[in-house]
């Protein structure tokens, strides 16, 4: 089950679809002591999700999604911090914030292919980078943002101490923007995406405006790693530089190989079993915890293509040929 | 006005080198055409330029007397300017219904839709699959296309510019790696193309040539050699030397 969108794809639900939003719930009601690692998953899904869309259907290479991520935790922090702590519309603004900032980069850079615009994303996120570090007035700078209380959401549910109102939160913006992606991969818009990550020459023999279309899935792509920024600031109450930069690119991009790349339940398994991972070993081994997930990530890449998903439908498809 | 596409004193150099030196060039409605000429002749430029892909370095060209020299790309497929690869620019990966429905979308213009279902779009899919039907293809759509043998591919690139509806065709080699046994068939689906189409075909199978234009250019260095009916050109003693002659000797 890939996903892959097109004109034969059947777009409905399947029922091993509503598996991630039960064990979601589950979660939530069986293991209250890791709602705020919890979370932190939910919102490293959404910028997956984010990177997908680009990386995965368009064929957008790209080491910079930070910068957007970044864009919306920042853009959420100062909101609070200066503005107002009302949610919702701090969410709003950083999403909008976050989608603009991806649509006047991506005019410039989806000029360029390949590695040249590796390099273009790389700089763009260090220049974000350096722009909040410098910009301590607005930013914190090194010691990051912090000390604004978030109000209830809706002036109805209190961010509690133990991250369930956060949880739920994060969930519900999760939902709707796994919703949008997977509405968009389904559609003629998501099929001409994949149409020029296949072919652009071919794309553009058909008169499609493949410029213009990289840079709008591009736009959107930005405005959701947006929300998944605001989302961290909101529920953690702080922002800090961490958000942006070339790591935490580099570290999204590898979840999303590791839960399998343009599949959209990809960027759902990658951060969990990352996180997990890392939460699990960095326990276990505090000095190796890197040395495990390098493993994973040697070992899925050197085996199965597609990432654990793409293990879990080999594995699928054997079972198949075997019974059958 | 009777011509579908005119080129007027069309010029292209890539430094000292002229590929089109002042061609001169119509091709008439419903044409059958062919331009002909050996290896570096500068048939592919010349595509390219038609095309948009590529810019002159002077000159003009005329879609429907309309003057489409400073129009890119996509503004001249919209227009109604279709083109094939000589080498296969497939979407290798999609089904072969999906090559044909993303062309399809775009004249349509439905492939901006953002939320409703591609799989929702019957009109783009019946008219893909009624393409397919006509070029012999029905039974492979849902295969990828990376699984059909080369001959079919060749099919499936002319299927994709067909979901354009272009009024003219440019096609370059339509037959270009096809096995001669197979060469027929791409044949009998040129021959079956509707007659307001009108279709300028560069092609190096002279057999080919021959029986499906029913005119010729001759390109040789970027410059118009000779131009007539296929009797004429094969008669015509300029032509040969430079070209035909080379098969024959």
């Amino acid at each position: 089950m890939t996903h892959s969108g097109g004109y034969v794809a059947d777009p409905r639900f399947r029922a091993i679809e509503w598996l991630p939003w039960l064990l979601a719930l589950l979660c939530f009601f069986v293991a209250p002591s890791y709602l705020p690692l919890g979370s932190y998953v939910l919102t490293m899904i959404i910028f997956a999700l984010s990177l997908d869309l680009v990386v995965g259907y368009a064929g957008i290479i790209t080491l910079g999604h930070s910068a957007y991520f970044g864009a919306g935790a920042y853009i959420a922090g100062i909101f609070a911090a200066r503005v107002s702590t009302e949610p919702l519309t701090g969410l709003a603004i950083s999403t909008v914030g976050a989608g603009l900032l991806g649509l006047l980069t991506g005019v410039v850079i989806l000029r360029t292919r390949g590695l040249a615009l590796l390099m273009l994303t790389l700089a763009i996120t260090s220049l974000c980078l350096e722009f909040a570090n410098k910009a301590t007035g607005w930013t914190g700078g090194a010691d990051g943002l912090g000390g604004f209380a978030i109000q209830p959401i809706l002036g109805l549910f209190k961010f509690d101490l133990f991250g369930k109102t956060a949880y739920l939160y994060c969930l519900v913006f999760l939902f709707a923007s796994w919703w949008l992606v997977r509405r968009m991969v389904y559609s003629p818009f998501g099929a001409s995406l994949t149409g020029i990550r296949e072919n652009d020459v071919r794309m553009n023999a058909v008169g499609a405006p493949v410029y213009m279309r990289l840079v709008v899935s591009y736009t959107i792509s930005a405005a959701l790693a947006g929300l998944a920024g605001a989302l961290l600031t909101q529920t953690t109450q702080y922002v800090g530089l961490k958000v942006l930069g070339f790591e935490l690119s580099g570290e999204l991009l590898v979840m999303l190989i590791l839960g399998g790349i343009g599949r959209i339940y990809g960027a759902f398994v990658g951060p969990l079993v990352y996180l997990l991972a890392q939460d699990y070993l960095a326990k276990q081994f505090p000095e190796y915890w890197y040395f495990g997930i390098g493993m994973i990530l040697v070992l899925v890449v050197m085996f199965v293509r597609g990432g654990i998903l793409g293990i879990v439908d080999a594995g699928i498809a054997k079972w198949r040929g075997a019974s059958a | 006005m009777n011509a579908a596409l005119e080129v007027r004193k069309l010029c292209k150099s890539f430094g000292a080198l002229k590929v089109a030196d002042e061609i001169d060039f119509c091709l008439e409605r419903g044409a059958r055409h062919a331009l002909i000429g050996p290896n570096g002749a500068g048939k592919t430029t010349f595509i390219n330029m038609l095309t948009g892909r590529l810019r002159p370095s002077s000159g003009q060209m005329l879609l429907g007397g309309e003057d489409i020299t400073e129009l890119g790309q996509a503004a001249r497929v919209k227009r109604g300017l279709g083109r094939t690869f000589q080498i296969n620019t497939l979407f290798l990966k999609l089904p072969v219904i999906d090559n044909v429905a993303l062309s399809v979308a775009e004249r349509e213009g439905v492939a901006w839709r953002m939320f409703r279902a591609a799989n929702a779009h019957r009109g783009v899919i019946d008219e893909s699959m009624d393409l397919l039907q006509t070029l012999g293809l029905a039974e492979d759509a849902r295969n990828s296309v990376a699984r059909l043998p080369y001959g079919k591919q060749r099919l499936v690139e002319i299927a994709v510019a067909l979901g354009l509806k272009p009024r003219v065709l440019l096609l370059d080699e339509p037959a270009a790696g096809v096995p001669s046994l197979e060469s027929h068939r791409i044949l009998e689906v040129l021959a079956a193309l509707p007659g307001d189409i009108a279709i300028l075909i560069i092609e190096h199978d002279m057999d080919l040539v021959f029986r499906f234009a029913r005119r010729i250019t001759v390109l040789a260095q970027g410059a118009i050699l000779a131009e007539g009916a296929p009797a004429e050109i094969a008669e015509n003693q300029r032509v040969r030397e430079v070209y035909l002659g080379e098969r024959h000797v």
